[in-house]
């Protein structure tokens, strides 16, 4: 029971809103003390266990550029090509890229994550569709948009990820399974996450197109309400 | 430190070592390099007021990304814990970065117009290309990519220099702060959970609570202790193998006819749950702030529901094909 303190202390800790890195060294030590693995054990599987997970850091590589990127004009150009799309609005674009990121991503492929797309292209395209409505993009409906994206990049990132044969998800089944007896082949654990992709996508589409109406009208209200007519 | 060096050479000239591995190590290295220069940079910034602190931060995560293979365990370990305390105590903060002059770019833009993209998805395209055509894997791509968008970018722009490039750099990876070393973190509280037996004791309960041989509540109970583990550990992966081991083979996978199909939908069980959690910052704490949001939960606040109908899916597509 005493083990479980480490699990209590993270709990707490985000609850009591706690600063993050300060909860998670809290909770190794403590779980390291009760569980018997002691400072000499902490420290070893700390050392070992974040440099094996480096490949989490690739995001690092990414900002070499994302800066400099933006600062060539990058946004500006995403924004002039949505303003083309005269129908688009932020959740068609999001939508658009949720299917693009599925396809992708079931090639462990990623275009450089939040920091590599979604705030440089992503983002500027879906306020440039509000504003080519001739609105003037309301702050919370930005803030909506923005956990909108990133929640379309996680989805199909998670749930496409999974379909990549020889995927790192499915290794690390693969051997848990094996360990207990269960023999099992990369190409069939691919195969049986097909239909939850599909799903999860249509799911977040659907999530997004419906709440983004609904704060185009409650930000909008009487100026989004023509177009609201002319789709319906 | 010759030895050490020795060390590097003699693994790097291992032909066992793949030279898609070998390329990810050059590609840590040149990570870890441009962090230490994060470092040097605060140093010398003498109106950054917390420079020091930000310097040892940046410097100790520099060496663990470019030479954590070489390091003893151990000394990862404390170098881990100085970066942490330093985040801790507060003492990391952005210096002074030369930001971007809405201006410039938009002159830039009216220069380059859509050949901006080029660069621009040379590193997704790179990854693709790396990953379907060779054996290097994604990540080798994502780095060369990177690399070809700075080559496309200095041919565009004799004022995109080396300077430029790092002061970007230097300008976004400050905005994410000690954050950056969270997922890594997280991971490794994970390796502690487990290596400490956290997930014998959990299955020790779930048994006294679920009745043997009731696969249904079995199932039931496995697929939403995956979300649930998760949520607690931010890292699905850490959940699969102490819940698989502690629930899914007692309690399911030994008394059905696919199990290694339910094994790996359990996975994905706990994505559900990864989507939800405060804990896996790589993906929701992260972002909040490379996009500049207000809501700490802004990203989690628009997954959580989709991640509850997604599983409750899944559950249902288990009983189907078990």
């Amino acid at each position: 029971m005493i083990k479980l303190l480490g699990v209590l202390i993270v709990i707490l800790g985000f609850a009591l809103k706690l600063d993050s890195i300060l909860i998670i060294i809290a909770a190794m030590v403590v779980t390291a003390l009760v569980g018997g693995l002691g400072v000499n054990g902490m420290l070893e599987t700390l050392g070992t266990s974040f440099v094996a997970n480096r490949g989490m850091a690739i995001f690092i590589i990414t900002l070499l550029v994302t800066g400099t990127l933006e600062r060539n004009g990058l946004k500006e150009a995403a924004a002039k090509l949505i303003g083309k799309v005269k129908s688009a609005s932020a959740a068609s674009v999001i939508s658009a890229y949720a299917v693009m990121r599925l396809i992708f991503a079931a090639f462990n492929v990623s275009f450089g994550g939040v920091a590599g797309f979604v705030r440089p292209v992503v983002m500027p395209m879906s306020i440039g569709a509000i504003k080519s409505k001739g609105l003037e993009p309301n702050l919370e409906h930005v803030e909506a948009i923005k956990g909108h994206a990133a929640g379309a990049e996680n989805v199909t990132w998670f749930f496409g990820q999974v379909l990549f044969v020889g995927g790192s998800g499915a290794l690390l089944v693969q051997s848990t399974l094996k360990n207990l007896g269960i023999e099992s082949d990369l190409v069939s654990l691919a195969k049986v996450q097909i239909p939850v992709a599909i799903f999860a996508t249509i799911t977040y589409i659907v999530y997004t197109l419906i709440s983004d109406r609904k704060y185009m009208q409650k930000y909008y209200g009487d100026k989004a309400a023509p177009a609201e007519v002319k789709e319906a | 430190m010759a030895g050490w060096f020795t060390s590097i050479s003699t693994w790097f000239s291992n032909p066992e070592v793949t030279l898609g591995t070998k390329l990810l190590e050059l590609l840590f290295l040149v990570m870890g390099l441009a962090t230490g220069y994060v470092a040097f940079k605060n140093l010398l910034d003498k109106t950054n007021p917390k420079r020091y602190g930000t310097f040892v931060f940046w410097l100790s995560l520099g060496i663990v990304l470019a030479f954590g293979r070489f390091i003893s365990p151990k000394i990862n370990g404390v170098l881990i814990l100085i970066m942490a305390l330093s985040a801790i105590l507060r003492q990391v903060g952005p210096g002074k970065t030369e930001s971007v002059d809405p201006a410039y770019s938009q002159k830039m833009s009216e220069r380059f117009g859509y050949y901006i993209f080029i660069p621009t998805l040379s590193i997704g395209l790179s990854a693709l290309a790396f990953a379907l055509f060779t054996k290097l894997g994604a990540l080798v791509g994502i780095g060369f990519g990177v690399f070809l968008a700075i080559v496309i970018l200095m041919f565009m722009n004799k004022d995109n220099k080396p300077s430029t490039f790092m002061n970007d750099f230097t300008r976004m990876i400050t905005l994410i702060g000690p954050l950056s070393m969270l997922p890594m973190l997280l991971a490794s509280l994970g390796a502690i959970f487990t290596k400490a037996g956290v997930g014998d004791v959990i299955a020790h309960y779930v048994g006294l609570v679920i009745p043997e041989g009731n696969v249904a509540v079995g199932l039931v109970v496995f697929a939403i202790a995956m979300p649930l583990f998760t949520i607690i550990m931010g890292n699905a992966f850490a959940a699969i193998t102490v819940i698989t081991v502690g629930i899914g083979y007692p309690f399911v996978l030994q008394y059905i006819s696919n199990p290694a199909a339910i094994g790996m939908l359990a996975l994905t069980c706990g994505y559900c749950g990864t989507l939800c959690t405060p804990m896996a910052a790589n993906f929701n704490i992260v972002p909040v702030a490379l996009l500049e949001m207000k809501d700490r939960f802004g990203v989690i606040r628009k997954q959580w529901l989709p991640a509850v109908i997604v599983l409750l899916f899944q559950i249902i597509y288990m009983f189907i094909i078990k």
